[in-house]
This record gives C-alpha cells, sequence and structure tokens, in this order.
C-alpha cells in the first residue's frame, strides 16, 4: 500500500471514520507531510466515505491546513497589533534577508516556508512566532538568526 | 465600588493547593440542584467575553432531557491580546478538569472535550498527561466522565460556541443559526455546556469557597475577579488577577507607561478608549456601572502617544477580514467594505464624509450579523474613528 | 396538529402552528419577506441577511428564515430600521458583485437585480470589490457555465449539490474575504463528479450558474439554407415552456410550441416523444430477454435489477459512483440519442437528403442532454447525432428573439415520420413516467391483456415521494412467456440522485429484490430537470407533473405498442427489437468514471 494510504488507514482506524473524525485524521496527515496533497485528501475521501469536495471544503477553512505543498519547516510569523507593535516587521525582513524568500513563498532546497498568522496568545512577549508547533518570543532580528541557523543545522532526518 | 485607587490583586485562579481532589469528591456528594444555585447565587459570568450567567447555562442544560448530553471547555482563545487560557491550562490544568466533571455529574454528561486552539499545540502532551491521570482518579471514585483533548487548526472564528462546534462536528466552523442554542441542541445536536477556560476555574472556586466568596470580590453585576491579559506599551506586561469593577484610570495608574494615549479592551472585537475617558470607565459587564462599562474577555492592549490609532484600526480591520467565517453578507463583505474604505480615505480617494457612510455600516453589521464576530466589529471601529477622526485622515 | 403561538406580524394579531418561522407566518398574512439563500427545496441557512426583521425586545435584527415564532413575539417586516439595513446589505452584496446586468445571461430573471429595483438601489457609495478580485470564468463543461464574480455565497448550489442531489461537487472554501464556492481543490467542472443534471443552475439566484447556451450556434443553424434543421421536443418541455413565456405553471403548450418551432425555421418539427415509445420497446424487449436469462437459463450473469439508461445525469451519477454495476443499466440510448441517430439515418433516407446536410437540435429540460450529446460514442449514424442541445429556457429565449408571441399562435400539429406518440411516451417527463409506460407494453406483451389498472393509469408509481415501489403479478401470460407465470414483477422508481443513492447501495450490498428500477437524476424526474424555467419549487413541479397526466389522457393512443410510426419504423427499418439494426444504431456501452 502507498504510504500516504497507510497513513491515513493508520489515522482512520485510530480516531473513526464518522464526520467528526474528519479534522483529526487531516490533522495527522498534515503533522506527518505538512500539508494536504490533492492525493491525500482523495485518499481520506475513500477511507471514510467523504466526497471530496467536503474534505477540500473542510480542510481549506482552516488557516493551518495548508493544501499546497510546503516546505519543511512552516514560519509563522504573527502579525496581529501588539507583535505589530513590537518590531514584527524587522523580524519579517530579517527571515526575508536570510532565507532570501518573500511571504508566501518556500526556499528552493523545499526547508522553510514564509507565512503570516493571526494573534498566538503571547502578546505579553511579543513579537512571537511558529515554526511548525514550537513557539518562539521576544523575538528580535539576531534572535531569529539564530534560530534558524539551528534549524539549518538540523540534519535532512531530524524532525 | 472597587477602592478607587488601588486595584485589587487577588490569587484565586493561580492558587495552586493541590486538593482538586478532594474538591472534586466532597463537591459530587451535594445535590445537583444545590451546587446549580449555588453557581447562580455567586452571579459568575462567563469570562471569555459574552458574559452569559454560567448557573443558568448549567441549569439549562441539567434541565434539557436527552440521552447524551457534553460539557466543552472553549480552549480557542484568539482574541487578540489575549493569553490568559494559556496560562491556567499551563499551570492548573487540574481545575479545568474537575470544573468539566463536576459539570458533568450536575448535568448528566459523560463525555468532556477541551477544544484547544491549534496555535496551542505544544501543550497538547502534558495536557493529556493529566488527563490520563484524571481519569485515574475517577475511575477510582466510579465517577463517569471521560475527557477528550481536540484540536483547533487555526480560525479565531471557532472560539464562537456554535462555531466551535460545527468544527468539532468535522466541517467548516460556521456559526448556526440560534435558536436552538447549545443548551438544547449542541455538539451533535445533543445539551451541551460550553464555557472558557477561566470560566471554569472560577466554578472550581466557586465549588471549594463558595459562593459568596466569589461574590463579595467585585461590583454589583460584576462580580468576582477576572484575569486581564496586559500586552502594548506598558512596564508590566502579563496577567494579573483583578476584581472586576475596577476604573479603567486606576488600571492606567497601574499598567501605563506614563503616556497612555488609548486602551483597547476586549481585544479587537472590544473598545478603544482614549485618555480623556479613562475616568468616565469602568471594567465589568452591563449594569449601574458608572460611565461607560466595558464586557471583556480580559484583553488589555495599551498604546501610548507614539502609536497611530490609523494603523490599530487596520489592522484589527485586516484580522477581521481574514478571519470571518465568510458565510453571512454583513460581516464577508462589510469588513471588506470597512478595510479598504479607510484606507480610501487615508489616502484621499474618498472624502472625509465616507467615514459616515461606514460609521452607518457598522450599525447594520450590529444589526444584522450572524454571529459575534460581524456584530462586534462596529465596536472598535466606533470607538476609534470617533475618538481619533483627525488619524484616519490626515 | 401542533400547539398555536400568538403573534404580531407589524401589528395585526396573528396565529400561527409553534415551530414555524416568521418567514412563514408572514406568508400566511400575504406579507412577501424578500429573502435569498432560502429556497423551499432546500433546509435553512440564514447567512444573507436580507431577510431580517425587528423583534420587539431583541437589540439585534432576526433572520426571518431561521427565528422560530414564539408566543408574543412582536413583529415589524417594513420598519425604519429594517428596510435600511436590508438596503445596506443589498448594498453590500452588490459591491461584491459583477453587477454589469446588461451583458448577463440572467438579465431579466435574477434574484439580485429584482431586489435591487424593488428597494430602488441606485447608487453605489460602496467601494467595487469585483475588480480586486482575479475572478474566472469555468466555461469548460459542455452544459453548465460558472462564473465567481456573480456569486454572492448564498450556498443555495452547495446545499442543492448536497442535499438534493447527493453528489457534493460543490463545496465552499477558504473563509473571509476569500471564501469562494468552488469544486474539489478548485477544479473545473469537467473534471470532477459533477452529473451536469443542472439542479444548481435552477437553483441558483443569479448568474454565477448557468447553462452553456447554443443559440447563436442554432440560429446559424436555421439560417443556413444547405441545411436541413430538425428539431425534437422532450415531453417536459411541454408542460414548462409556458411558464418562460408569462403562462401560469402546468399550462399545456404543445400546439403553440410546435407552431412556434416551425416559425423560427426548423425544416421539420418532431417529437423526442416518438423515439420514447421506440425506448419502450427496445427497453421492454431487453427486460424480457433478461428475466428469461434469468428464470429459463438460470443464468447467473445477468444484471437483474435493470436500471433505466434515458437520464444522463443518473448515467454519469452511476459511472462515477457505482462503476462496477453498470451492467446493471439498459443498453438502451435514452429517446434523444436514438432520434439523432435515426435523424441521420432513417430519416434521412426517407426524405432523400445527405446525413451531412441535417442539423440535428434537440429541445430539452436538462442540461446533462448537453453533455450527453457530446459523448465520443454517440456517433453510430456515422456524425454526431445530435448536433445542439437547447434547455426549455434556451427556447424561450429564441421564441422571443423571433418576435414571436406566444399566445397569438394557432397550435400545430408534429410532422410525420418521427413526430407521432403514445400517452405513454409524453408521461416520460414525470417521475415513474418510463415505468408505467414500460409496464403497459410490456405487461400485454407477455399476457396479451391490458396492465389490470383503471384506465391505464398505474397510480402506485406517480408521486412525488423520493422512492416508490409497486409488484406486478404475472399471472396467465402467453405460451412463449409461461417462464413467467406466478413471478412478481419487483419495480422501483427513483427521483433525485440522493434517493438514486439509497437505492444503489442497496443493490451493491445485494439487499435489493427488484427487477427493474426506473432513476431520474431530477426532483420530479425531467419536468423538474436542469433546464426547465426558474424558479423551481415542490409546487411548480407539482402542476407540471398533473399537466403531463392530463397530456396522457387526452392522446388517442395511450400504449408504445400502439404507434403506428413505431410499427412503421419495425416493419421498413428496424425489423425487430434487439435486432442487429437496433444494437447497431440504438443501443450503447457506458464508461467507468473515478469517484473522487
Amino acid at each position: 500500500m502507498d504510504p500516504i494510504q497507510l497513513l491515513i488507514k493508520d489515522l482512520a482506524d485510530k480516531h473513526g471514520r464518522s464526520r467528526e473524525s474528519l479534522l483529526p485524521i487531516i490533522q495527522g496527515v498534515v503533522e506527518q507531510e505538512n500539508y494536504l496533497s490533492e492525493q491525500s485528501m482523495v485518499e481520506i475521501a475513500r477511507e471514510i466515505d467523504l466526497p471530496a469536495a467536503d474534505v477540500y471544503g473542510t480542510a481549506s477553512f482552516y488557516s493551518f491546513l495548508e493544501t499546497k505543498k510546503t516546505g519543511k519547516y512552516i514560519i509563522r510569523v504573527c502579525k496581529t497589533i501588539t507583535c505589530a507593535m513590537k518590531g514584527k516587521n524587522q523580524v519579517l525582513f530579517a527571515i526575508q534577508e536570510m532565507l532570501k524568500i518573500k511571504l508566501g513563498e518556500t526556499t528552493p532546497d523545499k526547508r522553510f516556508t514564509l507565512l503570516e498568522t493571526n494573534c498566538l496568545g503571547w502578546c505579553h512577549k511579543a513579537p512571537a512566532m511558529l515554526i511548525n508547533d514550537e513557539v518562539y518570543t521576544e523575538l528580535t532580528p539576531e534572535k531569529v538568526r539564530e534560530i534558524l541557523s539551528a534549524y539549518m543545522k538540523r540534519n535532512n532526518n531530524n524532525h | 465600588m472597587a477602592n478607587s485607587n488601588q486595584l485589587k490583586r487577588v490569587d484565586f485562579i493561580f492558587r495552586n493547593e493541590n486538593d482538586w481532589e478532594k474538591v472534586l469528591a466532597s463537591t459530587i456528594k451535594k445535590k445537583p440542584q444545590d451546587l446549580i444555585n449555588e453557581l447562580i447565587s455567586s452571579e459568575l459570568k462567563g469570562r471569555g467575553g459574552a458574559g452569559f450567567p454560567t448557573g443558568l447555562k448549567w441549569k439549562l442544560t441539567a434541565e434539557t432531557k436527552a440521552d447524551e448530553k457534553y460539557v466543552i471547555c472553549n480552549a480557542d482563545e484568539g482574541e487578540p491580546g489575549t493569553f490568559k487560557d494559556r496560562e491556567i491550562l499551563s499551570r492548573v490544568p487540574y481545575k479545568v478538569l474537575t470544573a468539566m466533571a463536576i459539570c458533568g455529574y450536575i448535568t448528566g454528561a459523560k463525555k468532556g472535550y477541551i477544544y484547544l486552539r491549534g496555535e496551542y499545540k505544544f501543550l497538547k502532551p502534558e495536557l493529556e498527561k493529566i488527563i490520563d491521570e484524571f481519569h485515574y482518579y475517577c475511575k477510582e471514585t466510579s465517577l463517569d466522565f471521560t475527557i477528550k483533548v481536540f484540536m483547533g487548526s487555526g480560525a479565531y472564528i471557532c472560539g464562537e460556541e456554535t462555531a466551535l462546534m460545527e468544527s468539532m462536528e468535522g466541517r467548516r466552523g460556521e456559526p448556526r443559526n440560534k435558536p436552538p442554542f447549545p443548551t438544547q441542541s449542541g455538539y451533535l445536536k445533543k445539551p451541551t455546556v460550553i464555557n472558557n477556560v477561566e470560566t471554569l476555574v472560577h466554578t472550581f472556586t466557586i465549588f471549594k469557597y463558595g459562593a459568596k466568596k466569589f461574590y463579595d470580590l467585585g461590583v454589583q453585576y460584576s462580580r468576582g475577579t477576572k484575569l486581564f491579559s496586559v500586552s502594548g506599551d506598558t512596564p508590566k506586561p502579563g496577567i494579573y488577577e483583578l476584581e472586576l469593577g475596577m476604573s479603567l484610570q486606576d488600571f492606567v495608574y497601574e499598567f501605563g507607561d506614563g503616556d497612555t494615549k488609548a486602551v483597547q479592551v476586549g481585544g479587537a472585537s472590544g473598545f478603544l478608549v482614549p485618555r480623556k475617558k479613562f475616568k468616565d470607565a469602568a471594567i465589568g459587564f452591563k449594569g449601574k456601572l458608572r460611565g461607560i462599562s466595558l464586557p471583556t474577555g480580559g484583553s488589555m492592549m495599551l498604546f501610548n502617544s507614539s502609536r497611530s490609532m490609523y494603523n490599530v484600526l487596520d489592522n484589527y480591520l485586516e484580522f477581521f477580514r481574514e478571519e470571518s467565517c465568510g458565510q453571512c453578507t454583513p460581516c464577508r463583505v462589510g469588513c471588506q467594505q470597512l478595510l479598504l474604505g479607510i484606507k480610501a480615505v487615508k489616502r484621499g480617494d474618498k472624502p472625509a464624509s465616507y467615514l459616515d457612510k461606514l460609521l452607518r455600516l457598522t450599525e447594520t453589521m450590529q444589526l444584522t450579523a450572524k454571529c459575534g464576530l460581524g456584530q462586534s466589529v462596529a465596536n472598535s471601529f466606533s470607538s476609534i474613528v470617533e475618538n481619533f477622526r483627525e488619524e484616519m485622515i490626515y | 396538529m401542533r400547539k398555536k403561538v400568538n403573534i404580531t406580524i407589524n401589528g395585526f394579531p396573528v396565529e400561527i402552528e409553534s415551530g414555524k418561522t416568521i418567514l412563514d407566518a408572514a406568508e400566511s398574512q400575504g406579507i412577501r419577506i424578500p429573502t435569498l439563500c432560502f429556497h423551499k427545496d432546500l433546509c435553512v441557512a440564514g447567512n444573507c441577511r436580507v431577510c431580517v426583521v425587528e423583534v420587539a425586545g431583541q437589540s439585534r435584527l432576526s433572520a426571518a428564515c431561521a427565528t422560530p415564532c414564539e408566543e408574543g413575539m412582536e413583529i415589524l417586516t417594513n420598519s425604519l430600521k429594517v428596510r435600511n439595513s436590508r438596503k445596506q446589505i443589498i448594498e453590500l452584496l452588490l459591491s461584491e458583485h459583477n453587477a454589469d446586468c446588461t451583458k448577463c445571461y440572467k438579465n431579466g430573471n435574477c434574484e439580485l437585480q429584482t431586489l435591487s429595483s424593488e428597494y430602488k438601489i441606485m447608487t453605489q457609495d460602496f467601494l467595487e470589490l469585483v475588480p480586486l478580485k482575479k475572478y474566472s470564468i469555468d466555461m469548460y463543461s459542455p452544459s453548465i457555465m460558472k462564473d465567481d464574480s456573480k456569486c454572492i455565497r448564498c450556498q443555495r448550489c452547495v446545499r442543492t449539490c448536497a442535499e438534493l442531489q447527493g453528489v457534493n461537487a460543490l463545496t465552499v472554501a477558504h473563509k473571509g474575504d476569500q471564501t469562494k464556492i468552488t469544486t474539489f481543490f478548485e477544479k473545473a467542472m469537467r473534471d470532477v463528479v459533477c452529473t451536469n443534471c443542472g439542479q444548481c443552475v435552477n437553483h441558483c439566484p443569479t448568474g454565477a450558474l448557468v447553462e452553456k447556451n447554443y443559440i447563436e450556434e442554432v440560429w446559424e443553424a436555421l439560417a443556413n439554407t444547405n441545411k436541413h434543421v430538425v428539431v425534437q421536443t422532450a415531453p417536459a418541455v411541454r408542460v414548462g415552456l409556458g411558464e418562460e413565456l408569462g403562462l401560469e405553471p402546468g399550462t399545456r403548450v404543445t400546439g403553440r410550441m410546435v407552431a412556434a418551432l416551425k416559425r423560427l425555421g426548423f425544416d421539420s418539427v418532431l417529437d423526442t416523444d416518438f423515439t420514447a415509445d421506440l425506448t419502450i420497446m427496445e427497453e421492454g424487449t431487453e427486460l424480457l430477454t433478461r428475466l428469461k436469462k434469468a428464470l429459463v437459463n438460470k443464468d447467473k450473469d445477468v444484471s437483474l435489477p435493470m436500471a433505466t439508461s434515458c437520464s444522463p445525469g443518473w448515467i454519469k451519477y452511476i459511472e462515477h459512483m457505482y462503476p462496477e454495476h453498470l451492467d446493471h443499466l439498459s443498453t438502451c440510448k435514452s429517446p434523444q440519442q436514438m432520434f439523432g441517430v435515426l435523424a441521420k439515418t432513417y430519416y434521412a433516407k426517407a426524405r432523400n437528403l445527405q446525413p451531412d446536410s441535417i442539423v440535428s437540435v434537440s429541445i430539452m429540460p436538462c442540461t446533462a442532454k448537453k453533455f450527453e450529446a457530446y459523448r465520443p460514442e454517440m456517433h453510430d449514424s456515422g456524425y454526431r447525432d445530435v448536433d445542439y442541445v437547447l434547455t426549455t429556457r434556451e427556447l424561450g429565449i429564441l421564441i422571443k428573439q423571433a418576435g414571436l408571441d406566444f399566445n397569438k399562435l394557432e397550435p400545430m400539429k408534429f410532422d410525420r415520420l418521427m413526430g407521432e406518440s403514445s400517452g405513454a411516451a409524453v408521461i416520460f417527463g414525470a417521475t415513474g413516467g418510463v415505468m408505467e409506460a414500460a409496464l403497459r407494453t410490456a405487461y400485454e406483451i407477455v399476457t396479451g391483456r391490458e396492465v389490470p389498472f383503471e384506465n391505464l393509469d398505474i397510480t402506485p408509481v406517480r408521486g412525488m415521494d423520493g422512492i416508490r415501489e409497486t409488484t406486478i403479478k404475472i399471472e396467465n401470460p402467453l405460451k412463449e412467456w409461461a417462464f413467467l407465470d406466478g413471478v412478481e414483477l419487483k419495480c422501483a422508481v427513483a427521483h433525485g440522485l440522493i434517493n438514486a443513492k439509497t437505492v444503489m447501495d442497496a443493490v451493491k450490498s445485494g439487499k435489493s429484490n427488484y427487477h427493474f428500477i426506473e432513476f431520474m437524476a431530477c426532483p420530479g424526474g425531467c419536468l423538474g430537470g436542469g433546464g426547465q424555467p426558474i424558479p423551481t419549487n415542490p409546487e411548480i413541479r407539482q402542476k407540471r407533473a398533473e399537466a403531463i397526466y392530463a397530456e396522457d389522457k387526452d392522446l388517442p393512443i395511450r400504449k408504445s405498442h400502439e404507434n403506428p410510426e413505431i410499427i412503421k419504423i419495425y416493419k421498413d427499418f428496424l425489423k425487430e427489437p434487439l435486432g442487429e439494426v437496433s444494437h447497431h444504431l440504438l443501443h450503447t456501452k457506458y464508461t467507468k468514471r473515478a469517484r473522487y
């Protein structure tokens, strides 16, 4: 069986095959693959007997469920008011300069995708960002460069 | 009225005396009706921003006949400037779980869910470990109540109770028509209590210490304490538990940086209060509070004179434009019109009088939008435009 | 009888059943509260917010379609607050809408246009949002066109495709200002499970979803003196066309329709009902053949139940959803396609015409027929069997463009050779009609007697219930059919694809013991088809159904096998049902398609 099919079958075994299981299953796929490909959406539809359009319509609603291919590490910089006030733009520029990509883009080596997001709930330690599920707060251009360097040094087998 | 020159800091929420098992055991020995009365007499109101009387909510759910009921903890904290629920779930999660189990006992619900926003995924492993221990205890005491964590995936609107339930049912987080209300028809169409994290912790306090202890704090119509998430231009950003009813002026004395131009009370869905109105505003639910009363989820963002109120409003509208579920006309199109409208006025493409048309639009949104998101955009829009009109134009 | 509650509407007292909405209560008083996302066929959405009303004591306005009446409610449907709010909402919708009405296909029949006109929206102070978005028009499907710039996101199409049809080709995607109605992965409708049934087009209040029209192509063909243009008209058209031309739903306009078509310049006005009768002959024989194989030869591979195959929306549905069960379909083509192939063979020869000089046009209540005509296998005449399919709506447009005053036309009769039909044929337009027609013929072939129903009206298969069934016992058959003696022929009828799913799931799981099932993709059968006049609702469809059965009653011949033109075509051309000529021209195969 195709690895995606296997993954989805396991997720369905774990979460069930009803409509209520849809989000946990989609989240499970995103956790592993970082985004939802067309193939994985078809497989989910097949596995839990839902129309493919419903899977797509539901997934596309949620900002953290990407349907476009992403890099391994998705950087989400908070752009809501307090982070905006506390220097999010400088942080964003630093990232853009270091990775040589603009908002919405992925690095050519498929390592990083840069996105903006809304309030992460760390306003007292603004500016903040997520890289996948990890939170980084009290950011400065320098700090963010350190963080990204550490990620770059991670070898390809590490997650 | 709270003491005018001093903010009463209290420590009920984060106080951890490791006695949740005792509280749970002793509470479920009492009669459900007595517990409901206790909650009602405490006058506890929801702490997520909507402020619905908690005792009444639990009472209505208990009274609805059904074969299945649910308790949901709304941990989809997404209001800009709010970060208290995250702290609660990190520091005193047992209080939340205990409160949910007690609610289950009172209403007849056997299953509880914590809807945790996707941005707080890092809390999940620890939380689930604690839930396992909690289940173990429940089994030991024959309490039939299990809790599961349900993850959100990045949608502010899922903090709205019916949108949350739609999300849990595997659909887009589009709010439902009300009536019916969750107490009659909620998750999977069954009676459901859905409460904010902080509200649940307050019920714990009430069940432990009795309603009077809670009632004695705060002021008429706004009993008890609240967690305030303070951020922005302040030397003391952080979370503070304060009595309700405090005057905004006192708050600014305590938390301002000496140059506070305005305070946003209640996040982007709340009100911006300019310096000249600080003394007229009190933080609490509608009632006979002096001056403006500002119900709130507790988000307090301070802006000093270096901040442009135009940028602030632009930021909020950008937020709403993206986070609106898109279902209903006034919110979906209204948010776009408001954002593009203030940009056009700033650029000079539209005259200053266009702001009045936009203010009328926010009134319509307030009257006709399907859920709280669309209904609340008017709050920040009108309070900013009316108090800082000149910053919108030049 | 439910409890009643007392409310007031605009000061007048009203007694209404508890649980009914404010919208229902107002309607009962002759007050029409404007709506957009509300539709009688669908569940309540409550998202357009056009129907907001004022309820005393509430700080906000309530959506009339979604708010149940409660004792003591005081409702104002037209207060200043309500009017101002409603006006603003319409203005907001217009700002998000491509309001270039003069260039829109739905100009004159658009609910948003009607609403703006009612409220006299004569200025647009809000900013135009359409130029800021990159909208595309999906024109790839041969049946349906989708224009996002006209979508008001009422979600009626999504609800239709989900609740009414169970196809779920459409969904709402993204959120906020990016909210749009689209398909799986935003593909063209041609590339997803869309069955082309056109119910979304019927339910769309604006011009966002419309049929692909072939009006100019047909005008050109009619103007071409080198071409002999033949037209066939489906049974459901003659009870729907009147609505396009100002007549009440359920008006029978057969004679005037023929007269109009002649005046439009068609060289020969013929009737799909003729080939409907032909379909009965072929399909009836096919059913009896399968029964014989099953009961006499004890052939385990015979596919029973047999399913009708005249609804192309149903065909595409089964091809996507139950590709392993295509053998259950009758191999008969639909009446439209049988007509098309015969027009360029049998008819051409009889009239001494070169087949490539014939342009074959059909008027259908259906959008899926456009897809059907372009299926690659529909070429058995040696040419494309049906060149252009026009919906009932498009015929209405042609008639108006020709300046014909429909009511003043003298009724005329169809032309000869393929224009004669029976009552059994005309009832094809209603759900249950194909079944009834087939039974009238098959029963008589087998027993030599007429069906044991008064007036040949097989009422058990009629009506609007989603799934209906009936059992006909065969007793004392003719010697040739002795193997059917005592057999209880179990028949079922399903209309609306959501009911097709229920029936097919039973077939798939082996739980179904039917012999013959009629499937129609559209609610009500073809009379509720995706190409019929808009609006549609249960009452309108009921009236059209009554008209169809009235047509049947008034026809001199009520059974397909007694149609003299049918007898003639077998004698002169086809020889026998399922014979070699029939096999080559009138039967087809199907294509397995992906489920997702």
